[in-house]
């Protein structure tokens, strides 16, 4: 059965925009506490000192849900959890900094001298 | 409905003990986590090797299986015996784990749901996150796509299947590689008039033929004259926007950078167009271009090499 729905309007999760803590919980399907322990570890960068003034960027909007996937599906603990999503962060960066690279290098052409 | 090979999913013998599927299990898992492999297909893998995982590691359900003989191959045609492959037993599952779960997988131990106090709760529906490859072009002007999902969905008798379901997704200006978009309200259905999850699209940007994105960044390699480099030029040069002028500095050399303000992905601030210099030289195929080569290597006194000391 197919439908085709009328346009729908998404959000872009980018560095514009921001959630406080309640929605974020929500977002992640995770408990205000989980998040404030990943605040504490590091692994979230909210703006603002105290919980109630944290905001999370769409950036750490991925973060939050991405950490809680990993912590529940592998059953990591809370560092291990940390270091994977850091370590996973740094390879994607790395993978497109390649990309680029490899982009720049152009095709490649090479001959035997003659 | 396609028999599954529950044992070949994860990679493990029929006799196997229930130690070496755990292990064999937390292996793939960590492999085909959608959040850590870059494999096109990691989210219909992890599912599988979830519902392989949760047949298996259960010694009642693995029983219930292994009743249906080892003469069965994966993908082979299977009808369900009369009666279904586990009538004598009661498996609980909540709807979310079901929605997971193939056919082949609710045809042995069953879709519907022994309703206790907490299954009665209303509960949100699953987050779905889908993958979508989007042209350059489209993500410098923003516009709209068809993007076609299997989402599941609850069916009028309170089963869940899957609907193919097509949406029409504008995609905002100034989207960059591995951004996602949120549709709130468009993930997997809720569960006792729960709220729908939301569905997550995740950016990955197509190969272009002429740019590659580096965030908001755009590059671009132009190829250019050697006597354009040398006594500088102003050349017409691709952007997302359209054709712009550039002027070249007199002794340009190659790989040198000039940057094209504003001319990258729409934002505030937008993105930079880098255009890199790549010099050209005109192939030596006639007279006239062998003598002007002759030429320039007499008049010059060129050694690029110079600094090699040899």
């Amino acid at each position: 059965m197919t439908q085709i729905e009328t346009r729908i309007d998404g959000i872009l999760l980018d560095e514009a925009v921001t959630v406080d803590l309640a929605e974020l919980t929500r977002l992640c399907g995770s408990s205000g506490r989980t998040v404030r322990l990943m605040v504490t570890e590091g692994l979230l960068r909210p703006s603002g000192t105290l919980p109630e003034e944290w905001r999370f960027d769409g950036i750490e909007i991925r973060r939050a849900r991405r950490a809680v996937r990993l912590q529940r599906d592998l059953e990591l603990n809370l560092p291990g959890t940390a270091l994977a999503l850091d370590l996973l962060e740094e390879l994607e960066c790395l993978r497109e900094r390649l990309r680029i690279l490899e982009h720049q290098l152009g095709p490649r052409r090479s001959r035997e001298p003659s | 409905m396609e028999y599954k090979d529950y044992y070949k999913t994860l990679g493990v013998a029929r006799d196997a003990s229930q130690d070496e599927i755990k292990r064999a299990y937390r292996r793939l898992a960590r492999k085909y986590h959608p959040d850590v492999s870059k494999e096109t297909d990691a989210e219909a893998r992890f599912k599988e090797i979830n519902e392989a995982n949760e047949v298996l590691r259960d010694p009642e359900k693995r029983a219930a299986y292994d009743a249906l003989g080892s003469n069965w191959r994966a993908g082979q045609d299977f009808r369900p015996p009369p009666g279904g492959g586990a009538d004598h037993q009661e498996f609980h599952f909540s709807p979310e784990e079901a929605a997971e779960f193939s056919d082949f997988f609710s045809s042995l131990f069953g879709r519907e749901f022994h309703p206790g106090a907490r299954d009665q709760q209303r509960r949100r529906g699953h987050d779905q996150t889908v993958r979508i490859g989007i042209d350059l072009e489209d993500a410098y002007h923003g516009g709209t796509r068809q993007i076609r999902l299997d989402l599941p969905e609850h069916g009028p008798d309170g089963r869940i299947g899957s609907r193919l379901r097509t949406l029409n997704v504008r995609i905002p200006p100034g989207v960059t590689h591995g951004r996602q978009i949120r549709l709130a309200g468009q993930g997997a259905p809720g569960v006792n008039g729960g709220k729908p999850g939301d569905l997550y699209l995740e950016v990955d940007m197509n190969p272009h033929r002429l740019f590659s994105a580096d965030g908001k960044d755009i590059l671009l390699r132009l190829p250019i004259a050697p006597w354009e480099a040398a006594l500088g030029a102003t050349v017409s040069v691709p952007t997302l926007g359209g054709t712009v002028n550039l002027k070249i500095p007199p002794g340009s050399q190659n790989g040198q950078r000039l940057r094209l303000k504003g001319r990258g992905m729409p934002g505030d601030p937008p993105g930079d167009e880098l255009v890199i210099i790549e010099i050209v030289t005109p192939p030596a195929t006639t007279e006239t271009a062998k003598a002007a080569y002759r030429e320039m290597a007499e008049r010059l006194k060129f050694n690029p090499r110079a600094e090699m000391g040899v």
